[in-house]
């Protein structure tokens, strides 16, 4: 086995849609060991959601997989069929959506809901499973768990909601829970409360997180590696520190400097990225980034960078760092 | 350059809806927006954040007349508009709408969108004047002349909100609410949109109300912030102030709340996390709204509501115990 608990390597996944071919995912390797927290963040449509949803095998038609590797606690993903999918699901890995208003059956009962999910995994009976459905949202931070469990989502708020989706994908305790903009849809001091809940819940089960998110706040909090995407590829993967005090890709800069920080004390122009996010079904043919990027030079737009390790953990896909590297190594050689 | 007299002023503002009941046949209200007062000064950016169902938007509107107010006053450069006709004044007051997809008609071209502003208020003399209006104003907001034949589902949601702020400054207004222009767009676009309305406001002399429940985004752009809870106004400072000295419990904690992208600052920062959620304000609870959520809540609060007091020039809040909190 693998040192690993999720292990992507060059996955390549394309929506054949009407209008033709987005390569939604282009080469897209990342890896999270267990019980660690991984970010994704990138702007909408740069493939975040895509991979965390084909780590399930859950991508929706008329996507598909067409090549790469995905390894997850042992398992080969890309070769395992629907009913051992299935196994999985729920078991070892699950996932929160965003928006818990629309993620819960309005016409079943919270009770309901949780025990379907713990009696299609386990071999508990009905009363055994509401025992653990009451457990479980006393575990999520819920009060009156006896009641709730009769209430309806219309009856719960969104936090609450989200408590409940929470609940039912750790039923099972699995090694992997994917959040996807789990804090997205709801109030700042909810999420604050969301979030302090999901590291909580982390530590008690010693489960790994990748919360996909596009508020860098979030990942700053929550994170031990961050992997920034755009346009369907990493463009850089690191330490939170690394990502955050050392960046290296031209996007990963461009996105810290256009945020306002609260922390400031003088009144700093934002810089923006300039332009607009890719068009996926015309991707341009080198650096997806390289129409935005300041620092653009003619190789970018003609050719994709290789990634250049820049520690043993942070790598970035950029020109400007083989650049970088080339003329260190030509100094080098001067010098011998 | 800036005289003390305030542009835009509300007074004891109140905005209620009626709701259905419970019951058959009964009626409630939901109190909105409940006896605000605040005012902007000619050429300052007031910011206005608060949680969803807080009343920010709802104030906003109010303040323009889309809501007839439930009672309170508004005025607009000294005078009373709040029983007036608004057509004269809707070329001095504007607004840029949240979502950028629904606020534009989908069958009109950006052009026509940005004309019908014009005509409305007899702003062009001829069809080439009216023509040329649209292309200066396309360029003001950096979209060029080829832009206006175009229909909205062919730019990409940043491009759309550059419509929607174009459509708002066709009329040459000095006044614009800007209702969460920025939320439903990307990171790396927010800034440029933010930085465009920087830039319309030192050219042009404009005067914002701009409401967002984000408030590293509000503190950037705004002079002064008023925090809204419930339907009421909580706290209201200078940006810096308010930032970094909130007096108020729930300012305190909102603050605190929010993410910092900074991993170094984020480990160090203690958050205040509040407990539950925010009450309905159909049945708002009596005394101090935020009691319910309140660490420092007792029996005075319950009963009586906080009083809207200056804490130290220009910083104003409400709250029984603010020489506990603080």
């Amino acid at each position: 086995m693998s040192e690993y608990l999720v292990n992507i390597e060059n996955e390549r996944l394309s929506f054949f849609t009407p209008a033709g071919e987005v390569k939604a995912l282009n080469d897209v390797s990342l890896h999270l060991r267990e019980g660690e927290v991984l970010g994704i963040v990138g702007e909408s449509g740069s493939g975040k959601s895509v991979t965390a949803y084909s780590l399930m095998g859950l991508t929706a038609y008329p996507g598909r997989l067409i090549g790469g590797s995905l390894q997850f606690n042992g398992h080969q993903i890309e070769k395992m069929t629907e009913k051992e999918m299935r196994k999985i699901r729920g078991n070892e890995i699950s996932i929160i959506f965003q928006d818990p208003m629309t993620s819960l059956n309005p016409v079943y009962t919270i009770g309901n809901q949780i025990t379907e999910v713990v009696m299609l995994h386990t071999n508990k009976n009905k009363q055994q499973a509401t025992e653990r459905a009451r457990e479980l949202l006393t575990l999520v931070g819920i009060n009156e768990p006896q009641k709730r469990l009769n209430q309806y989502p219309h009856e719960l708020s969104g936090g609450m909601r989200q408590r409940v989706m929470i609940a039912i994908a750790l039923a099972c305790e699995p090694k992997l829970l994917i959040a996807d903009e789990p804090t997205t849809a709801l109030d700042v001091t909810i999420q604050a409360q969301i979030l302090e809940l999901m590291m909580e819940l982390k530590e008690k089960l010693g489960m790994a997180i990748i919360m996909i998110t596009h508020d860098l706040g979030v990942v700053a909090n929550m994170c031990d590696r961050i992997a920034v995407m755009y346009a369907g590829k990493v463009v850089e993967y690191g330490n939170t520190d690394d990502i955050f005090y050392n960046p290296s890709h031209e996007y990963t800069k461009g996105l810290i400097r256009s945020i306002p920080k609260l922390t400031e004390k003088e009144h700093n122009k934002l810089i923006p990225i300039e332009g607009s996010p890719v068009d996926m079904l015309n991707p341009p043919a080198g650096c997806p980034f390289a129409p935005r990027c300041r620092a653009c030079m003619k190789i970018c737009l003609r050719e994709m960078p290789e990634y250049t390790d820049i520690t043993d953990i942070h790598y970035s896909a950029c020109w400007l760092l083989q650049k970088e590297e080339f003329e260190k190594q030509q100094r080098q050689k001067g010098d011998a | 350059m800036m005289d003390n007299k305030y542009l835009v002023e509300v007074q004891n503002l109140q905005q209620y809806f009626p709701v259905a009941g419970g019951k058959l046949f009964e009626k409630k209200v939901v109190k909105a927006v409940d006896n605000v007062s605040f005012g902007i000064k000619r050429g300052e950016t007031l910011g206005l954040v608060g949680e969803s169902g807080c009343g920010k938007t709802t104030t906003g509107r109010t303040l323009l007349r889309l809501y007839e107010p439930t009672s309170g006053k508004i005025f607009f450069d000294g005078q009373d508009i709040t029983k007036v006709n608004m057509l004269p004044y809707r070329q001095k007051m504007q607004i840029v709408f949240q979502d950028p997809y629904a606020s534009l008609d989908p069958r009109m071209t950006v052009g026509d969108i940005i004309g019908e502003a014009i005509d409305i208020h007899h702003l062009a003399a001829s069809k080439k004047d009216r023509q040329d209006q649209i292309i200066s104003v396309l360029s003001t907001v950096g979209l060029n002349s080829e832009h206006a034949n175009r229909y909205p589902h062919e730019f990409s949601g940043g491009q759309r909100q550059r419509v929607g702020i174009a459509r708002a400054l066709a009329v040459n207004p000095q006044f614009i609410v800007c209702d969460e222009p920025v939320s439903a767009l990307d990171v790396s676009i927010q800034a440029q949109v933010v930085n465009m309305f920087e830039k319309l406001q030192e050219e042009m002399g404009l005067t914002y109300l701009f409401i967002a429940h984000d408030l590293s985004i509000v503190k950037h752009i705004s002079n002064r912030i008023g925090v809204m809870y419930l339907g009421k106004m909580v706290e209201l400072a200078d940006s810096y102030e308010l930032t970094f000295h909130s007096v108020h419990p729930y300012t305190k904690s909102l603050i605190s709340a929010i993410p910092i992208a900074d991993p170094e600052t984020s480990r160090k920062s203690k958050r205040i996390v509040l407990e539950g959620d925010v009450p309905s304000p159909v049945n708002p609870p009596s005394g101090c709204r935020f009691r319910t959520r309140c660490p420092y809540a007792d029996e005075l609060c319950a009963a009586q509501e906080p009083e809207w007091k200056e804490v130290s020039t220009g910083h104003y809040a409400a709250c029984h115990h603010l020489d506990k909190v603080n």
